[in-house]
């Protein structure tokens, strides 16, 4: 299939190349930025299903004291990636360059971590200025490349259309399944907190008995001694 | 020719940026600390309808300040202490919108927050969709399938997030019996010692006194 523009054939290959180039660069023209300061470590949360794929881009900027703006990407400056799983173990730690892309796939469901921070090798850069980071994390359906996929397996549009609603599909099941798993969990602890209640209040009230016990005792056989009584 | 070809090559990537430029959904999930305050920033065109939704997972009375502002420094959106709250606007200026969380209020209580910043319409997928040809019926079907089950996935968001909410209070309250109780058995057994001792030392210097008083 090419489609034809004013007579001339065009392959829809070289379109399709260029979407995710212009994807992957504009992703980050207009992405959602934060300040960030030398020594800080900003860390976000994603809460997945398991096997499920997540994809992070960044972008730094340095703000220039002398033209009072942000600059674009700085070389030497570095930001540290570091993803966490649920059980606290670290599934990625690398070091990228001042613009990056990380990927990381879940094994385990539950709260990932991710943490960014700078690791700037020379430290005049910052000056007590704050570095500019712009960052979109995509999860799960929104990180496959569509224009990727139906390049590769040559799909047309209504086969993409379709393959795009088994991806949601599926992560929709995903999801489904992590609920199971999570509420499963709630039931546990709540059922936890009922048999703590149950023993504590038990406990209390023989611990409370046998002190009025002991204490009556104790006493009586002490004024006894003392011919008090 | 060639030229002419190229030329309206050109024109349809820069088409593709621009709407890859303004189409955006970001949504993240971090932890503010106590007294503390976290601002994101975005670049939006004139005329792009945003919608900012935010959700407080765990900590405290789960609730945070929330404010957005244009690039002139108008507010067009500020709550205070609010557990959720969604608010859609049409922007009517070029430039860079700020949204700040904040945690001034609290002492001691982390919160985490969950945000959706939703900029624009969602891209088509392909690029030229629009221009060649009207859609067929199965593919007006399949848009409409896509579009419930982007619904769908957004529900399911926000049950995840109450289900957090409420699973971080049971976790919680578990926590807090277990210490509670452990605590209360030592007060109640220091106390009843420390009653019997006092008893007995009052007893104790009271006989001391008679007898010297005695001889």
């Amino acid at each position: 299939m090419a489609y034809y523009i004013c007579n001339l054939k065009i392959h829809p290959r070289f379109l399709l190349l260029t979407f995710p180039l212009l994807t992957v660069m504009c992703s980050l023209c207009s992405a959602l930025y934060f300040h960030i300061g030398e020594t800080e470590k900003k860390c976000f949360i994603e809460e997945i299903p398991d096997e499920t794929m997540v994809i992070g881009n960044y972008r730094t900027q340095l703000y220039d004291k002398q033209r009072e703006e942000y600059l674009p990407a700085t070389p030497g400056l570095g930001m540290f990636v570091e993803v966490k799983d649920p059980d606290d173990k670290v599934i990625l730690s690398r070091q990228y360059g001042s613009e990056g892309r990380f990927t990381f796939t879940s094994h385990t469901p539950g709260e990932h971590q991710i943490c960014l921070h700078s690791n700037s090798s020379k430290f005049a850069l910052f000056a007590g200025g704050m570095l500019r980071v712009h960052l979109d994390i995509q999860v799960g359906e929104h990180a496959t490349d569509y224009a990727e996929i139906a390049a590769k397996d040559k799909l047309t549009e209504l086969q993409l259309r379709v393959r795009q609603l088994i991806e949601q599909v599926e992560q929709i099941q995903k999801e489904q399944n992590y609920q199971r798993y999570r509420e499963e969990r709630f039931r546990q602890t709540s059922e936890s907190t009922n048999q703590r209640v149950l023993w504590w209040s038990i406990i209390q009230t023989l611990i409370l008995v046998a002190i009025g016990f002991w204490q009556m005792r104790h006493l009586k056989s002490f004024f006894e001694a003392k011919k008090l009584v | 020719m060639q030229g002419f070809g190229v030329a309206i090559l050109t024109q349809v990537i820069w088409a593709q940026l621009l709407l890859l430029g303004w189409a955006r959904a970001s949504e993240l999930t971090f932890e503010l600390p106590d007294n503390a305050k976290q601002c994101f920033y975005e670049d939006i065109i004139v005329g792009t309808k945003c919608t900012l939704e935010f959700q407080v997972v765990t900590g405290g009375h789960y609730d945070v300040d929330c404010r957005l502002d244009d690039p002139d420094g108008n507010v067009l959106y500020k709550e205070m202490k609010k557990q959720y709250d969604s608010f859609t606007f049409t922007a009517s200026k070029n430039g860079s919108y700020k949204f700040c969380f904040s945690n001034e209020f609290s002492t001691f209580t982390h919160k985490t927050v969950y945000f959706d910043f939703q900029v624009g319409e969602d891209p088509p997928l392909f690029p030229n969709e629009n221009r060649v040809s009207a859609l067929t019926q199965m593919e007006s079907a399949c848009v409409s399938i896509h579009e419930a089950l982007k619904s769908v996935i957004d529900y399911q968001t926000r049950f995840r997030l109450r289900e957090a909410q409420g699973r971080s209070r049971a976790e919680d309250l578990n926590t807090r019996v277990a210490f509670w109780s452990i605590g209360e058995a030592i007060i109640l057994l220091v106390v009843s010692i420390g009653q019997v001792v006092l008893l007995r030392s009052f007893f104790s210097d009271k006989k001391t006194t008679t007898t010297r008083v005695g001889s």
